[in-house]
């Protein structure tokens, strides 16, 4: 039997597959038909101190090969987080990074704090990459200084596992890596989703409620890989995504330097998609005489540093 | 909940633009209510991307079979109307809340266009449970009138609204709805113009709106087709629908 495990930055998963953040809600969305217990991981919809309300009608829309949504980190808040889901998914077997979202390093930062005491985390995702929001999300994550800062803040309080979920939406990730990196993150997760719109010819308006949006999906993914490239020399395990949707695509992210995969978009096309890939990854690792999937992690990219 | 791959029996024209698809997926069949949808893979390819959502039309329990009848508008349901029988499907449901059927009360059923899809399913089941029914249906002209072949299959006549007054009577079919009210329960599903004014009109009897919203997941995990209550509440359309009191739901986005 192949070895799927993996360990991402101090997570350790049965295998290298996680829901990504805001695409598989609580995890009792899609329970019927994942069974928590099957695949890597679940990182949670965004969360907040107190809960949040989201973006008016209409959030998505869809666009060649890909999706646009603006949800606006509509979430119910961390004391749901605690006293309902991670109470929940820690009884069906899950293995789970919050994903952590506030409209100031404050807000952050407390998030990070009341959560370093509970056992059922098993890491934190700090998203600096939220397109669709005013205040927090991607306004961080732009700016190499205020990046720094925030995780900076946020290592502090908190002794999990910390990965920080970068946008592509910069003209250099690498740089904003590098600073997340030396603030203390034990991890990269890359790429969230592409700035983008869509326009109703008929009414002669966006599409969006928001406007704008985050490209998501099998558009997004040479684009995302090449990110993933790049990011693996600045020596952090990385989880990489963005437009993954078969698992030939996940060996792409795996061989030009991430740990694991995380998968959005294609769940909602195909709900099976993350056991699929689970699945596959396996068969290829036999097919191909290799032992451990961590054998192939960056084994294409001469640039990449062992995290 | 569950993910079937089913098999397509028919697929045939039903008026133009609007078809009828007989699906063969038991587990699903069995356990749907009126009011509830499926979300399907119309096509493998990566264009269009997302599933797309339909009501459940009629099920079959014994055949283990889901009727759907829809309305070719876009690029997702032409890939569907390319379907033959024979064709394999991937199709995720039951979902959603469907109607709830109020004891005590003459069930009122009100539809717009395809719209009337949902109300043969609860039409059927009324019947079936021995209840007396009344479908008013509306459409832009007679030829458009889909699903009455199948509401006579278990003896409900529809009462016809047309636009244009090629059949039944000239104009909205809410226009039938005033004056029809009285120890009725109003069950209603069409295009959102005419839901609002069945909000307006049934203002004092009990009433159920079957709404539409956009859909990427169909199962609560997106939070995408989050829609408002009006006392500015929230609510998805795909988990807390997509049937909802009608004094309870707001229409306007
Ligand atoms: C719960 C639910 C049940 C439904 N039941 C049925 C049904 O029984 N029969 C049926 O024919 N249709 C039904 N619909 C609508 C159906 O899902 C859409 O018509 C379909 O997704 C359009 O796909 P498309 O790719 O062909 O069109 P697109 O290319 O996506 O869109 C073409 C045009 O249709 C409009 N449109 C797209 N999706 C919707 C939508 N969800 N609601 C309103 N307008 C839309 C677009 O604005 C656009 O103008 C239902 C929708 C929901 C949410
Ligand atoms: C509907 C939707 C909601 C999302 N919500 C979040 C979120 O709350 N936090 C976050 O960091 N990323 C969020 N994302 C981004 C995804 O986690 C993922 O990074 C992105 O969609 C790219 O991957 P994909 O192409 O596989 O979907 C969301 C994406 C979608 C489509
Ligand atoms: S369609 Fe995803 S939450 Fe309703």
């Amino acid at each position: 039997m192949a070895d799927l495990a993996v360990n991402l930055a101090g997570i350790r998963l049965r295998n290298p597959v996680l829901a990504a953040s805001g695409t598989f809600g609580y995890g009792r969305e899609y329970a019927a038909v994942v069974p928590l217990d099957r695949i890597g991981g679940i990182i949670t919809k965004g969360t907040s101190l107190e809960p949040w309300p989201g973006n008016p009608p209409p959030r998505t829309a869809e666009t060649a090969a890909g999706m646009l949504n603006a949800i606006g980190l509509e979430n119910p808040g961390l004391k749901h987080l605690v006293e309902v889901d991670l109470p929940w998914l820690a009884g069906q077997g899950a293995t789970v990074v919050v994903n952590v979202v506030g409209r100031t390093v404050d807000e952050y930062a407390a998030v990070a704090e009341v959560l370093d005491g509970q056992p059922r985390v098993a890491g934190l995702e700090l998203n600096v990459s939220c397109p669709n929001v005013d205040k927090g999300g991607m306004a961080f994550g732009v700016n190499p200084e205020s990046t720094y800062a925030l995780v900076r803040a946020v290592r502090r309080r908190t002794r999990h596992p910390l990965l920080v979920k970068l946008s592509p939406n910069v003209t250099d990730i690498v740089r904003i890596a590098e600073q997340a990196r030396d603030a203390g993150a034990d991890g990269l997760s890359a790429v969230n989703t592409l700035v983008g719109m869509a326009i109703d010819i008929e009414r002669r308006r966006p599409v969006l409620g928001n406007v704008t949006g985050g490209l998501s999906g099998p558009a997004i993914k040479p684009m995302a890989l090449a990110a993933v490239w790049r990011l693996a020399r600045v020596g952090l395990p990385i989880l990489g995504g963005g437009g993954i949707s078969v698992w030939r695509d996940a060996v792409e992210f795996l061989l030009a330097g991430a740990t694991a995969v995380a998968i959005g978009t294609a769940t909602f096309v195909r709900p099976r998609a993350m056991l699929e890939i689970a699945e596959g990854l396996e068969e290829y690792l036999l097919c191909q005489g290799i032992e451990r999937i961590s054998d192939l992690v960056g084994a294409a990219n001469p640039g990449a540093r062992a995290g | 909940m569950r993910l079937e791959g089913a098999r397509v029996e028919e697929n045939r024209l039903l008026a133009p633009e609007h078809r009828r698809m007989v699906l063969h997926a038991p587990d699903i069949a069995t356990s749907a209510a009126p009011g509830q949808f499926v979300h399907l893979r119309v096509h493998d390819s990566l264009h269009p991307l997302l599933r797309r959502p339909f009501s459940v039309a009629r099920r079959d329990v014994t055949a283990g079979t889901l009727t759907l009848i829809y309305r070719v508008v876009g690029e997702g349901t032409a890939r569907l109307a390319d379907r033959r029988p024979g064709d394999r499907m991937d199709v995720l449901g039951p979902l959603g809340r469907g109607f709830r059927m109020l004891p005590g009360k003459i069930p009122l059923l009100v539809g717009g266009g395809v719209g009337i899809a949902p109300l043969i399913f609860l039409a059927e089941e009324a019947r079936r449970t021995g209840r007396q029914v009344e479908l008013l249906a509306g459409a832009r002209t007679a030829a458009l009138l889909v699903g009455e072949e199948d509401l006579r299959e278990f003896g409900v006549e529809c009462c016809p609204a047309t636009d244009d007054g090629s059949r039944g009577y000239r104009g909205p079919v809410t226009g039938l709805v005033a004056g029809r009210l009285d120890g009725r329960a109003v069950y209603a599903s069409g295009p959102p113009a005419m839901l609002r004014q069945v909000q307006l009109l049934a203002e004092s009897v009990p009433a159920q709106l079957c709404i539409e919203g956009v859909m990427a997941c169909g199962v609560g995990a997106c939070l995408g087709c989050s829609c408002r209550t009006r006392d500015g509440g929230r609510r998805l359309v795909c988990t807390d629908g997509p049937v909802f009191d009608a004094h309870e739901v707001s229409l306007d986005g």
